[in-house]
């Protein structure tokens, strides 16, 4: 790859996205193969909030690489709590790892972080900024199950503050998809990322249900609409009803369609579905690993 | 017929006569060159003059500053349109249009309260020129108006 860091999406072009996304394919289809391939090699975690599942993702892939990981551990516990910058935490554990996974409450946070050191640096999510690593795993789920080329995707639900909805629909621009952006009007695309998109010479359709659209959907993304968004319960009750995807709502659907969420879902999506081959929201988040794993693998380079 | 207008605001001896200004702009202006006149510099403001170029145009003079190119990036991207003439003993010795830069740093606070470079980090915020506006090159925000009232103190 061209670039030292991941810190955002903007930053893969189509060759990028493709390079990683042939390497994981590789990689899940003779695991054993990579096995010892980074034996030694050591990948710090520097989680400023929780988050189990990407931590426990990127220390698997590590680990599935030969090689292991170093752990920052809580905040309550570690120097930060003290007081200590970003930009000297990182600096301390770049003498420790080979390279290093970052995530932190504050919008690019990555990008400063990646301005102090000299080894590789993931962007595992800066508040509401960018999680990239999320697209590619997202990106290989669609590529199995869909493609990627000729590709309409439905986006649905609080598009207004996911970020991996931000991150999903600027790489999807390298691939000419055509992308439906579905929510109720006080979560839709933030105007930024609307221009973004324009920018990129992308079609942009928004719309407030889904019925319209569904028929011609290859790709249904659901994301969670949170109630801290809402004012009330009441009114987040009657907006997140009406973006629930169930047997009855896919009746309307192509046979192929695709469904897909970044999970933790509450109740976007009816337990019905998970046994339908619409379904393949578990086997996206087991994607994250050889995505990861190609990733690392890519930016850790020859082992010596 | 615009001698007679530039005259409307005085001569001054050194310093920087910033014309072309689009109308209604020139307390921006000054805010963003952090002129108040609380150090008491002579500072003379013709507002909403009629101009050939722009419809209606503002004029600042300051006796006694020369514009760094640092004030002049940032005073393009409220006032694209300016010209800069320095003044040197009541000569025009040098005269510019400004031009707008790629990236503004160090100049602007991020309006998002979020934003890493409103942590106490050493880090120089970046902005990125827009056409219509600029872009916080860590966390993404853009501002498009008011653009002023984000000049760090
Ligand atoms: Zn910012």
């Amino acid at each position: 790859m061209r670039h030292d860091h991941l810190i955002t999406s903007k930053q893969l072009a189509r060759e990028d996205v493709e390079l990683v996304l042939d390497r994981a394919a590789e990689i899940d289809a003779d695991p054993a193969a990579v096995a010892e391939r980074h034996a030694g090699k050591l990948l710090g975690l520097l989680f400023f909030e929780p988050s189990t599942r990407t931590k426990m993702s990127f220390e698997t892939a590590m680990k599935r690489l030969g090689g292991d990981v170093v752990d920052m551990g809580s905040i309550e516990s570690s120097s930060v709590k003290k007081g200590e910058s970003l930009a000297d935490t990182v600096r301390v554990i770049e003498g420790y790892a080979d390279a290093l996974v970052l995530r932190h409450p504050r919008e690019g946070a990555a990008k400063m972080a990646s301005e102090y050191v000299d080894v590789p640096l993931l962007n595992a999510g800066d508040g509401a900024g960018q999680h990239p690593t999320q697209t590619l795993l997202d990106l290989y789920t669609i590529r199995q199950n869909a493609g990627l080329e000729d590709l309409t995707i439905g986006v649905m639900g609080d598009l207004k503050y996911g970020r991996t909805v931000h991150s999903l629909a600027y790489t999807l621009t390298n691939f000419d998809a055509q992308q439906h952006f579905i929510s109720p009007e006080s979560l839709q695309l933030p105007r930024e990322v609307i221009y973004d998109l324009h920018q990129e010479g992308a079609t942009v359709r928004e719309h407030d249900g889904l019925e319209a659209v569904l028929p011609n959907l290859d790709v249904l993304y659901v994301t969670r609409i949170q109630r801290e968004r809402f004012p009330d319960e009441s009114e987040y009750r009657q907006v997140a009803g009406e973006y629930q995807i169930d047997l009855e709502t896919l009746e309307d659907a192509a046979d192929d369609l695709t469904v897909m969420h970044p999970l933790p879902r509450v109740d976007e999506i009816s337990p019905a579905v998970d046994g339908t081959d619409h379904a393949a929201y578990f086997e996206q988040a087991h994607n994250g690993v050889p995505v990861r794993m190609a990733l690392l693998d890519l930016l850790l380079g020859d082992s010596p | 017929m615009s001698d007679d207008h530039e005259l409307r605001v005085s001569k001054i001896r050194d310093g920087t006569v910033i014309d072309h200004i689009r109308g209604g702009q020139s307390l921006n202006v000054l805010a963003i060159l952090g002129i108040d006149g609380s150090r008491g510099e002579e500072v003379s403001v013709g507002m909403n003059v009629p101009s050939d170029r722009l419809a209606r145009k503002d004029i600042v003079k300051v006796e006694g500053h020369e514009l760094s190119q640092d004030e002049v990036d940032v005073l393009s991207l409220i006032a694209p349109d300016a010209s800069i003439n320095i003044v040197r003993d009541y000569e025009v010795v040098e005269k510019s249009r400004v031009e707008r830069p790629d990236v503004v740093e160090a100049v602007l606070e991020c309006p998002n309260p979020g934003c890493i470079t409103n942590a106490d980090e050493p880090v120089t915020t970046t902005f990125e020129v827009l056409e219509d506006g600029v872009r916080c090159a860590y966390c993404g925000t853009i501002v498009r108006e008011h653009i002023a009232s984000h000049i760090q103190e």
